[in-house]
């Protein structure tokens, strides 16, 4: 048992730390709620009860799992990039413009405007890569700018550009049918891009653990020292991951263009990419552990629309709850003390054996 | 003469750019005063958030102007305390605790503001309090200057002394000489008796204090009222102009008043006829290009005492 517990100890802390966060939420419900018992039961039930709900689960889960990859990939390497959301969008919005005045068949139009999108966040990406690899600037703080940046491009770009004037409202015009995803569940909106992201889940696995490129990013991760000795090239490391997570992050927002929405018509920023943060932090930065990951964070969102819907506890208690499982999944020491006695324990028990 | 130059040149625009500069101004203080301390604090968007929205409520239920201050205050110091408990004893990385921080501030003030006052959006229901403006006498009536300088929210002047509080912390008290060394050289501080996470907690501390005057001055001056992630990127800017002025009181200040002007500008290009979201990404492209500068200077200083270093250790040996 106690081996069990050491040997899974990252996993166990992360499983505690979302216990405590769902403690919490029930403390809070039952703090705000005139009826807590069914608002509680609306929050942790709710996005199982229907169909729609639970296929809302996967429409939800399905961009935060591609951001959640790019972010691991930086993370991996320890380059702090939160530009994620900045490529995202941008990446959505030149891909939807592309879609929109090109015309060909499915089967190249998807792909191309699906890698349009992504070379756009990858090239976005790449910028405060290179100004991280070349001059040192903080790719946080340049990242973070560009993200401002990248979004009043997109907006001017499909506002001014691409704006469909008899929607009624601020969107583009429709994409072209040839530029769909596909939806394969009936009436609901899940599209093959949870598909594109699971299968990118196991790509990026291989990539970073059984290649070069992959081991090359962990090392510099690891001890940036260490693998500026061992004869990495830093330089190139840290574009590489930049560019990553520009293209995956790009790709995802496309998908969810393609699929969901089928015109762009985010007039402000949809928060992905800080979804990606927090999932690639609950998720430890591995990424297979990325899916299971974006699923609780979907889990909680949905919930969280159930609870605004249903009862009278605003949805952003869930905003607090999840910073906090943040919180405690990020604090190292977390339980420490915990691991260390049982450590002690059996290093005093292999003594006497 | 053209429009633009026009209101450019006015005496309201240079009213305008202290009135923009007093958040950042305050924010980049804190940003700067963690960061000699060798822990930068980034959540200074969340620090503001949470001081913004005490400050109107407590203003709203209470009526007093003092006690919203002490609150607002007090509700900075404690952002920034939990940053160095999660930070400092239970070993989180600070900018992944600070960006969750960021995320619970956001969340918490709309989840108490719906609780408080049934909206989600903003506090115009509650009755809220606002900072008086100070005319100074006989400076007011100067032409030009009396009104880019007189007529300001008392905080705009509370900046100003925030940033000479902040030279005296930093220079003159045993606690800023103590921070400077820590965030030098923490082992060489240690080895001299200072506690290095009691430092950095301090640190943090007043870097919470610092962030939450810029908030109280968002929603009880800048506007009078509170409403959902009202610092829109303010608290980023900050950590921008913190860097770009070197994390030093001076630099800071002028960092501060560049970014005011460029996001004042901004404000003015809109009334114009060009599109708007092209203006309104002149400051942040700003801040990318003046990092990327001040990165490359300062990576350049290092390679030049890299360079005298190496050539005074060949002439030691040679001699």
């Amino acid at each position: 048992m106690e081996k069990f517990l050491l040997k899974y100890f990252t996993l166990i802390r992360v499983i505690i730390a979302i216990g405590i966060g769902i403690v919490i939420s029930v403390f809070l419900i039952y703090l705000t709620s005139q009826e807590p018992g069914f608002s509680l039961r609306s929050f942790l039930l709710g996005p199982f009860l229907t169909r729609s709900r639970l296929a809302h689960l996967f429409e939800t889960a399905s961009p935060i799992i591609f951001c959640g990859l790019a972010i691991a990939v930086a993370f991996q390497a320890k380059q702090f990039n939160i530009g994620a959301e900045g490529s995202l969008y941008l990446g959505a919005a030149v891909g939807t413009a592309f879609a929109v005045s090109t015309n060909m068949p499915a089967f190249i139009h998807i792909p191309l405007v699906l890698l349009i999108a992504g070379l756009t966040g990858a090239l976005w990406s790449f910028i405060p890569g290179i100004l991280k690899a070349k001059w040192k600037a903080s790719e946080l703080v340049s990242s973070l700018m560009l993200n401002y940046v990248a979004y009043f491009l997109g907006l001017y770009l499909i506002n001014y550009h691409f704006r469909d004037k008899e929607a009624g409202f601020l969107v583009s015009f429709k994409l072209p049918e040839t530029a769909w995803l596909a939806r394969f569940i009936p009436d609901t909106r899940i599209h093959y891009g949870i598909i594109l992201a699971l299968v990118l889940a196991v790509l990026v696995y291989y990539f970073l653990y059984h290649t070069t490129a992959g081991y090359e990013i962990r090392s510099t991760g690891f001890n940036e020292r260490f693998a500026r000795f061992g004869g990495i090239s830093v330089f190139k490391v840290i574009i590489l991951c930049q560019v990553i997570l520009g293209f995956l992050a790009a790709f995802g927002g496309m998908t969810e263009v393609m699929g969901i929405h089928r015109r762009f018509l985010w007039q402000s920023s949809p928060g992905y990419g800080w979804d990606g943060i927090i999932v690639a932090i609950i998720g430890r930065s591995h990424p297979l552990l990325i899916v299971p990951a974006s699923f609780f964070l979907a889990y909680m969102r949905v919930g969280g629309r159930v609870l605004n819907l249903m009862s009278d506890v605003p949805a952003e208690m869930v905003m607090v709850i999840q910073s906090i499982i943040i919180l405690l999944i990020t604090a190292e020491a977390f339980l420490s003390q915990w691991k260390y006695r049982i450590t002690v324990r059996q290093a005093e028990r292999g003594g006497a054996a | 003469m053209n429009p633009l130059l026009q209101s450019i040149l006015s005496a309201e625009f240079g009213f305008a750019i202290f009135r923009v500069m007093t958040p950042l101004l305050f924010a980049a203080i804190g940003v700067s005063i963690s960061h000699l301390a060798g822990t930068i604090n980034i959540s200074m968007e969340g620090t503001m958030l949470v001081s913004a929205f005490v400050g109107v409520l407590v203003s709203a239920f209470t009526n007093s102007l003092i006690l919203a201050l002490l609150a607002g205050v007090a509700a900075g110091v404690a952002m920034g305390a939990i940053l160095s408990y999660f930070h400092l004893r239970l070993k989180a990385d600070i900018i992944l605790a600070a960006i969750a921080l960021n995320m619970f501030a956001s969340g918490i003030t709309v989840f108490l503001l719906f609780l408080a006052t049934g909206d989600k959006g903003s506090s115009s229901s509650l009755k809220s309090m606002l900072f008086p403006e100070v005319h100074i006498p006989l400076i007011k009536s100067i032409p030009v200057l009396g009104t880019i300088i007189s007529g300001h929210n008392i905080m705009t002047y509370g900046a100003f002394l925030a940033i000479i509080l902040f030279y005296i912390i930093t220079f003159k008290t045993p606690l800023g000489l103590r921070i400077r060394a820590v965030g030098q050289n923490p082992h060489a501080a240690e080895s001299v008796g200072i506690n290095v996470n009691r430092i950095r907690m301090w640190a943090l501390m007043l870097s919470g204090f610092f962030g939450a005057f810029g908030g109280l001055y968002l929603s009880m001056g800048y506007v009078s009222w509170f409403a959902r992630d009202m610092t829109a990127g303010r608290g980023w800017i900050a950590i921008a102009a913190a860097t770009l002025g070197g994390y030093m009181p001076l630099g800071t200040f002028l960092a501060s008043l560049l970014f005011g002007a460029v996001n004042a500008l901004a404000i003015y290009f809109a009334s114009l006829q060009i599109p708007s979201e092209l203006i309104a990404l002149i400051p942040y492209l700003a801040t990318v290009i003046a990092l990327t500068i001040y990165s490359a200077q300062a990576q350049k200083k290092r390679h030049r005492k890299v360079e005298e270093a190496k050539q005074v250790g060949t002439i030691k040996e040679t001699t």
